[in-house]
């Protein structure tokens, strides 16, 4: 049994423990959580320090038959695209349960069931990322949906039944477009090479141009859906002004990865002409979106609104690199996709601790926060540092290359994306200067700084934010020769220095 | 192959550990942290004296010294190396950011006394010295770009250090998306050189100059200058500055005098080699730069508030500089000049007017001032020794360094050289009035202040930082331009001599009595404008020409008119769009599919006899059917 | 007489069972109704039989009273149920299916 599985399964045992076990007492259930995601983040560092870094090809792989009628397996292997993604769920789910210590108290089913909800979903989404088998993807990429639906339906806030259904029947949509996609692929390889749901076989197929451009479609809506990509982002800011900071951390900064993780492992693999033919128009959509969501978010009045449309911008930038096809635009873009991880994850938690100290999400009933509880204010002042891509925090990195690399394919897209990091300037610096400088708001006089748990829990997250700034060659070293493979197997190579040397 | 040196490092990471640690530590390093910050800064001036002492002793070709530090970003072609440069060029940046910065730091430490977070205020200087010696010491734009975007950041953390007054915190903000903008041309001319030259390092990039097409460097050239004009506070990007005078005077004197604000120089400077071989950049860069020399000039002689007015001072300086830089080979080397010398008296004015500040309980408007020579004796005469040293008398400091822009503008040749000889020329005569109006307004004439206190002479502490600097700019022009010093020590980094001279138009003797003369008309107009008493307001009827200088000439309205509310209008209508069209599209599923089921739930209404009747309807439908299908 | 009129009389009271369902409100007559169209079925059954000249049709028939048996006998129970709660044996007031 490889590591791989072992790291998968290790939550569902602790949900099924924790369902099964009638406890009441809500301090050990949460105690119980945290010791099972620390476990799994632990194993899965040790998974990375045994990771062969050199290596394209899949590792920890197992595959074991699983409906021997239709050859699907349990198929499970990562390279260093699904590596750092990996990571980047099981660190920040420690986190999170550190950090939104009281938020499920409140909830609709109680302790037990947000935690159990919180393990399972962390299975799913190491399962959607480690999957070798298209079946098995899409049966996490679903499964997945469950939890969060539940978790935002059942503990969010105000409108939350509405945000949920939306979130989920959005989904469903695009998972359905997908269905229909693998099926047809998976009858295509019967045709070929024997029914299989196996990624490399199918990576070889021979597909006319026509029938690829559809399946290419069907998966590519479900992960602009998922991603979001714009105009199909309107359920994120409803889900994330719903959620819990907590589930909004899961739900933005790695549930959306799939999306672009998707795009990466299946549209591009598995399609290459077709991704191809369409790259003009998602380059379109995706310098769309970094435009309109950094415009809306400087629009917006709730703080969650504002990182989840900020996150729409930052989306747009990790789909631009993707798809510029270069290898600084992909590894990039991987990149990015751990970096949005962390900074989004320190702006809600802080955001989530601002609110319930507070009881408002309106960015103008805070202000003067930097007076009154300083740490909470440095905390939030660095992650939105981050989040606008601040040279030396880690944001900057991921940003710079994603447009490098987009420039030298595509140099007018790149061209509108650069006036995206101004715009970030404003949707930053105005909550900033709003929730943490001026004159200190009624009513927020009395506001208790971060305590200790809050201080070990967003503590980590502002060092990864800092260190990937200045080092991120460990990460990048992991993702440099996935990234190189994909550029290569879809049939590009890097445009070359316009004068020679 | 260039030298290398361990110690290059430590400028940089000895004030970001400095920084890093007040800020961590919090309150209780408030009794020690001011100390530890002024240490910090005098040992990183320590150390980039010994490094130019070693330079000196080394000859020409072997004075650049490089210092590798790690590999930062490597993907595919791209490699950018977190590494240091420490050359001619860079080492005069950072004698004067540790030597101007160390004096601030101690001027700072009796300035700041009263204030409750002084501790914070220090940790923001020495961020800010960490992150300007960055800029400087980088060795590729990359690098550059890092030192850039922190000098902002501290910038704005400055600006806006009384932020609880809700205009220094706008102030803050504007400032920083305003360098934002400039920002984004200095990436966007990386990423133009990285698909042009496979590199972002200066030496990667000089070595194949040669190979590019002149489009591909003139498109270069041009975002270097939008970078340099955000920071610079150029045109048009300039309306920052005056509103940056909102943080405390000693971070107007470095950060918005000295320092920060002349990186623009140095980017256009350092990328010489760029600028040099792009004749529409640099002709471009002489235009802002002419631009700007008059645009500050002008509003510097309506402001009554004595920091904004020093502040459109600075912007018509660096005005100077840009322009210089703009005039080729021999033209950086005496933007340099301009800039070292600049540092001492702008930053002397600063402070000075930090102190009469401090003297008069923070008042600023310069109406309200008046003989406050009698008082501040010591404040007065150093003021006066800078002043002397902007306005070009010789031999102050900027005689020699402004008359060799006036001179090199004049030779620039043809009607072009002309243009900008006048331009200069006008510019130091502004100068002459502006500066000799501050000086009067200030120092002389009637007591204009409204209570009965006289101000008293700053303690000691801030007043050796103001002496060391305006002895600096009595001395400072002479010792750079004796036997022209600095033109050769820059030689190996901007090649002056390279540029085979198209005879003089005018000698420098003329272009001494010229500016000397345009000099004397402008200190007689102040005179004899400002030489009665003056009444404690500002007068209201004022010609069209003062109206628009008091209002900077409506550069904020025009950004207001022009981004500002087309942006608002814009965000809120995609607000609307947001909502109405996309997500209305997805609400439209929704409620289409909602009524459709509502109609048809209408049949199912529960009588027995309505669903008998539907299932004898539905069977003869059904015998129909099969009836025309078999029939 | 032609053995056709059979059907037709099988026909015609399946149409007046039909329309007796359709149009009547009282839950005892709705319920005869039914009967007899059910009765008109076994009428063709049993003359389809005898056209065919096999038992077929006959065995079918008896199946059928036996169903309506059963059938009288839950259909009988609900509707005095309903009686008893509702005061009445109108079919339109048993309507609470309709939420």
């Amino acid at each position: 049994m490889s590591l791989l599985t072992v790291i998968g399964v290790l939550p569902l045992i602790g949900a099924i423990i924790l369902a099964v076990v009638p406890s009441k007492n809500s301090e050990l259930i949460k105690k119980f959580a945290l010791g099972v995601t620390l476990i799994v983040a632990v194993i899965s560092i040790l998974l990375a320090t045994g990771f062969d870094k050199a290596d394209t090809k899949m590792q920890y792989v197992q595959s074991n038959s699983w409906i021997s009628s239709f050859n699907i397996n349990y198929a499970v292997g990562i390279d260093g695209i699904s590596l750092v993604l990996i990571l980047l769920a099981t660190i920040l789910l420690p986190i999170v349960v550190l950090a939104t210590w009281n938020e499920s108290d409140s909830g609709r089913w109680g302790v037990k069931s947000f935690y159990v909800l919180i393990l399972a979903l962390e299975t799913l989404m190491i399962g959607v990322f480690a999957a070798t088998d298209l079946f098995l993807f899409y049966v996490f990429f679903e499964a997945m949906l469950i939890p969060i639906y539940f978790l935002i339906g059942g503990y969010g806030s105000g409108n939350r039944s509405a945000a949920a259904i939306k979130f989920l029947l959005y989904s469903l949509f695009g998972g359905l477009l997908m269905l229909a996609s693998i099926i047809g692929i998976y009858v295509i390889s019967g045709n070929q090479i024997g029914a299989t749901f196996d990624l490399a076989q199918l990576a070889i197929l021979e597909i006319d141009n026509q029938t690829e451009n559809f399946l290419f479609l069907g998966f590519f809506i479900a992960f602009a859906i998922k991603a979001p990509l714009w105009p199909f982002h309107t359920w994120l800011p409803d889900a994330a002004k719903s959620a819990t900071p907590g589930t909004s951390v899961l739900l933005l900064g790695v549930l959306d990865k799939v999306g672009t993780y998707g795009m990466i492992r299946f549209c591009i693999e598995l399609f290459p002409d077709a991704s191809k033919t369409f790259t003009p128009l998602i380059i379109t959509l995706a310098v769309i979106s970094i435009i309109y969501g950094a415009f809306m978010a400087i629009g917006q009045s709730d703080i969650k609104g504002l990182i989840a449309f900020t996150s729409i911008s930052h989306f747009g930038f990790i789909t631009m690199g993707i798809f510029a096809m270069t290898s600084q635009g992909m590894s990039g873009a991987n990149l990015y996709m751990v970096n949005h991880g962390f900074s989004t994850a320190a702006l809600f938690l802080i955001a989530g601790w601002m609110m319930a100290r507070r009881g408002s999400s309106t960015i103008s009933d805070f202000g003067g926060l930097q007076r009154v509880t300083p740490v909470m204010a440095w905390t939030f002042f660095i992650a939105g540092m981050s989040g606008l891509a601040l040279p030396g925090l880690s944001s900057f990195v991921s940003e710079f290359l994603v447009l490098v690399g987009t420039y030298t394919r595509y140099p007018v897209a790149a061209v509108i994306g650069t006036l995206g990091i101004v715009l970030a300037a404003l949707y930053i610096l105005i909550p900033v200067q709003k929730a943490l400088q001026g004159p200190t708001t009624p009513g927020n006089e009395n506001l208790k700084d971060l305590n200790i748990r809050e201080k070990i829990a967003i503590a980590p997250v502002i060092l990864v934010i800092v260190i990937m700034g200045f080092y991120p060659k460990p990460v990048l070293d992991v993702i440099n020769p996935t990234s190189a493979q994909v550029v290569t197997n879809a049939g590009f190579t890097d445009p070359l220095a316009q004068v020679s040397k | 192959m260039l030298q290398t040196s361990a110690n290059l490092a430590w400028l940089i990471a000895l004030p970001l550990f400095s920084s890093a640690i007040l800020l961590l530590i919090g309150k209780r390093a408030n009794s020690w942290g001011h100390v530890m910050a002024c240490i910090v800064s005098a040992s990183t001036f320590t150390i980039g004296l010994v490094e130019f002492f070693a330079m000196q002793s080394r000859s020409a070709e072997n004075r650049a010294v490089t210092q590798k530090l790690f590999t930062w970003i490597s993907v595919g072609s791209l490699n950018v190396d977190a590494a240091l440069l420490l050359d001619q060029l860079s080492i005069c940046f950072v004698l004067l950011i540790t030597g101007v910065g160390t004096l601030i730091h101690i001027y700072s430490i009796a300035y700041m006394s009263l204030d409750l977070d002084r501790r914070r205020f220090f940790a923001y200087l020495n961020l800010f010295i960490a992150a300007m010696l960055l800029l400087v010491l980088g060795d590729s734009y990359l690098n550059l770009y890092v030192g850039w975007e922190g000098v902002g950041l501290a910038s704005y953390l400055l600006i806006g250090f009384w932020n609880q007054k809700p205009a220094y915190a706008t102030a803050a903000k504007k400032a920083f998306v305003a360098n934002r903008v400039g920002d984004a041309g200095l990436s966007l001319a990386i990423m133009i050189a990285f698909a042009t030259f496979g590199d972002v390092s200066f030496s990667g990039i000089k070595e194949q100059t040669e190979l590019a097409s002149t489009t591909q460097l003139t498109a270069i050239g041009l975002m270097l200058l939008l970078a340099a004009c955000g920071k610079s506070a150029q045109f048009p990007l300039q309306s920052w500055l005056g509103d940056a005078m909102a943080g405390p005077t000693p971070v107007s004197a470095l950060i918005h005098a000295a320092t920060m604000v002349t990186a623009g120089v140095y980017l256009i400077t350092r990328s010489n080699f760029i600028f040099d071989a792009a004749p529409t950049a640099q002709l471009m860069v002489v235009i802002v730069g002419g631009i700007t020399l008059l645009f500050g000039a002008i509003i510097g002689t309506a402001k009554d508030d004595i920091k904004k007015a020093l502040a459109a001072s600075t912007m018509s300086q660096i005005g100077y500089m840009i322009l210089a830089t703009g005039l080729g080979p021999i033209g950086y080397a005496f933007a340099i000049m301009h800039l070292l010398t600049h540092g001492f008296f702008k930053a002397s004015m600063f402070l000075g007017a930090g102190s009469v500040m401090h003297g008069m309980k923070d008042e600023v408007n310069m109406r309200r001032y008046g003989g406050i020579g009698k008082f501040m004796p010591i404040t007065a005469l150093t003021f006066g020794l800078a002043y002397l040293a902007i306005i070009g008398v010789p031999p102050f400091a900027g005689f020699y360094s402004k008359d060799k822009i006036i001179e090199t503008a004049f030779n620039a040749g043809g009607s072009k050289g002309l243009l900008l000889g006048i331009t200069t020329l006008l510019g130091a005569m502004i100068t002459a009035f502006y500066m000799t109006r501050v000086v009067l307004l200030t120092f002389f004439g009637n007591e204009r202040w409204g209570h009965k206190d006289e101000p008293a002479e700053s303690p000691a502490l801030m007043l050796i930082p103001i002496g060391l600097l305006s002895v600096g700019s009595v001395v400072s022009g002479f010792f750079l331009a004796r036997g022209e010093a600095l033109v050769h020590w820059l030689e190996p980094v901007v090649n002056p001599l390279k540029e085979h001279h198209s005879g003089e138009f005018l000698s420098p003797i003329i272009v001494s009595l010229l500016t000397l003369t345009a000099v004397i008309i402008g200190i007689s107009i102040a005179v004899n404008k400002y030489r009665s008493a003056q009444a404690d307001l500002a007068p209201e009827k004022v010609s069209i020409l003062t109206t628009a200088a008091r209002k900077d000439l409506f550069q904020d309205s025009i950004n207001e008119a022009a981004f500002m509310r087309p942006g608002q209008s814009l965000v809120g209508r995609l607000l609307k769009i947001d909502y109405l069209v996309i997500d209305g599209l997805v609400r439209a599923v929704g409620s289409v599919s909602l009524t459709a089921a509502n109609k048809l739930r209408t049949l199912q209404n529960g009588y027995v006899r309505s669903y008998a009747l539907m299932m004898v309807i539905g069977a003869l439908a059904l015998i129909a059917v099969i009836w025309s299908v078999t029939a | 007489m032609a053995i056709a009129n059979y059907l037709y009389l099988s026909a015609i009271l399946f149409t007046i069972g039909a329309i007796g369902v359709v149009v009547r409100r009282n839950s005892i007559v709705v319920f005869m109704c039914i009967e007899l169209m059910l009765n008109a079925a076994n009428l063709a059954f049993v003359t389809f039989a005898r056209i065919n000249s096999n038992l077929e049709g006959q065995v079918v028939a008896f199946f059928t009273m036996v169903v309506a048996a059963c059938e009288v006998v839950v259909g009988l129970a609900i509707i005095v149920t309903i009686y008893r709660s509702r005061r009445s044996a109108s079919v339109d007031d048993a309507s609470l299916l309709k939420r």
